[in-house]
């Protein structure tokens, strides 16, 4: 099974509010906001830590649930997000292009 | 604005969070608006070092969408490393410039910064009525030519246009303009004091007539919350009501590093050179009475029957001499849209 690495697109402007991320496109001021579970994989989205590592620290410790369930969740969300083109997805570390 | 942004900037209101900042990055400008409420000499302007260790306390107070105005703040050498670094703290930026020097170099690097809106003041479609109130020949030809450079790069364009007795006429052709180039329109038809309180500009403002037609023109209405057709009734929901966001949920930020409610709005609440903005924020005594205030403390607006619908400006009334008391320019919008006096027009018949 092959990692996935993740990082926030370029193209958006980002702001933790209270419990919530909300997110930005520049482009077409699309508006998202991310639960406190989101968020924290958001937060930890730095391109070079394995999507299951981010899961294994900030899910499944923070929020006490099932690490296979979790990851499983936390990839639909993130296959969701870089649909909508918010986050970029990768099965290799990302570099600066997203940044 | 989409439920999400209404729900957040309800949040911010309620948590205390400074969602939206204007920062002028100077008051310089290579533009001389007959109507302009600013004063161009440079009096000491925060440092590219100063603006970079504030906009990363914006950041860490919360601050989302960031407004970098003038002045004309092209002028600074330092934007686009202000921008960048804005950009890099994921801050939504709006960019407010006279576009005059933006040519194609400079909105391919807009584009390239992520600036989400770019707003350009268009007073009139005519080169001779533009030209006259910026002081500058040939000022309307270089801004739109700038328009057309930053829509070709995908960049979203706002013409604003500010109405006063020069430009009465013009705005259908302004909003002509603003559709054949493809940019967004939005009008103003209030002229604001000057800064220092001198409030001769105010000459300046449309009769009464004239903003009759323009606050019911169909084709303006709905667009800013000041157009809207009806006015809701004073329930007595609209007695807890706060003017706007200033204060609450936004501020102001001066090229001096001085801290009001809002631009329009200034009163001295405390200079980010000698204290932290987030402490300005939460502890200063000026922005806390700001707060405090409700429809109900307002001794004349509280008995007006505008008093749920009216888009009373708090600045504005501050520069009349009283943060509780009427806006006369809203009080003119708001019987332009109704025919219906307001408390502050009654009593002062």
């Amino acid at each position: 099974m092959s990692e996935k690495y993740i990082k926030p697109s370029r193209d958006i402007a980002a702001r933790m509010l209270a419990d919530e991320m909300v997110i930005m496109t520049v482009k077409d001021s699309r508006v998202f906001s991310l639960n406190a579970t989101a968020s924290a994989i958001w937060s930890a989205a730095d391109g070079s830590t394995p999507l299951r590592e981010i899961v294994a620290r900030k899910v499944v410790r923070e929020f006490d649930v099932e690490p296979e369930v979790a990851y499983q969740d936390a990839l639909e969300l993130v296959e969701e997000l870089a649909q909508a083109g918010i986050l970029l997805l990768a099965d290799h570390p990302i570099g600066t292009e997203g940044a | 604005m989409s439920t999400i942004l209404e729900d957040l900037n309800t949040k911010a209101i309620e948590r205390g969070i400074p969602l939206g900042v204007h920062l002028d990055v100077t008051w310089r400008c290579n533009e001389r608006c007959v109507h302009c409420y600013l004063d161009h000499d440079d009096q000491g302007e925060l440092t590219s070092d100063e603006i970079h260790d504030l906009l990363q306390q914006m950041a860490d107070a919360g601050v989302f969408f960031l407004t970098i105005s003038g002045g004309e703040p092209l002028l600074r050498d330092d934007l686009f490393a202000i921008i960048r670094r804005a950009r890099e703290l994921t801050f939504n930026v709006k960019l407010k410039t006279n576009a005059i020097l933006i040519r194609e170099k400079e909105a391919a690097m807009i584009r390239e910064l992520g600036v989400e809106t770019v707003q350009v003041s268009i007073y009139s479609h005519r080169p001779e009525v533009h030209d006259a109130i910026t002081k500058v020949k040939g000022s309307l030809a270089r801004s739109l030519d700038a328009i057309r450079f930053l829509v070709s790069q995908g960049l979203k364009v706002t013409m604003a246009n500010v109405v006063m007795k020069q430009t009465r006429w013009d705005y259908p052709g302004v909003q002509a303009l603003a559709a054949e180039l493809g940019a967004h329109f939005t009008i103003d038809p209030t002229i604001t004091p000057h800064i220092n309180g001198d409030r001769s500009l105010l000459r300046l403002n449309i009769d009464r007539n004239g903003l009759r037609e323009i606050m019911n023109d169909k084709t303006i209405a709905g667009q800013e919350d000041q157009f809207d057709p009806v006015a809701p009734g004073a329930g007595q929901g609209a007695m807890d009501n706060i003017p706007c966001s200033a204060g609450h949920s936004a501020c102001y930020v001066s090229p001096y590093g001085d801290v009001y409610p809002c631009v329009q709005f200034p009163v001295p609440s405390g200079n980010v050179r000698q204290q932290k903005f987030i402490d300005i924020w939460k502890y200063s005594p000026q922005l806390q009475e700001v707060r405090s205030i409700r429809s109900r403390d307002l001794p004349v607006c509280s008995t007006c029957a505008h008093v749920g619908g009216c888009s009373r400006c708090p600045g504005l009334a501050y520069m009349e001499g009283n943060m509780r008391g009427p806006s006369t320019a809203d009080c003119e919008k708001s019987f332009a849209k109704t025919g219906i006096p307001s408390a502050n027009m009654l009593r002062r018949q």
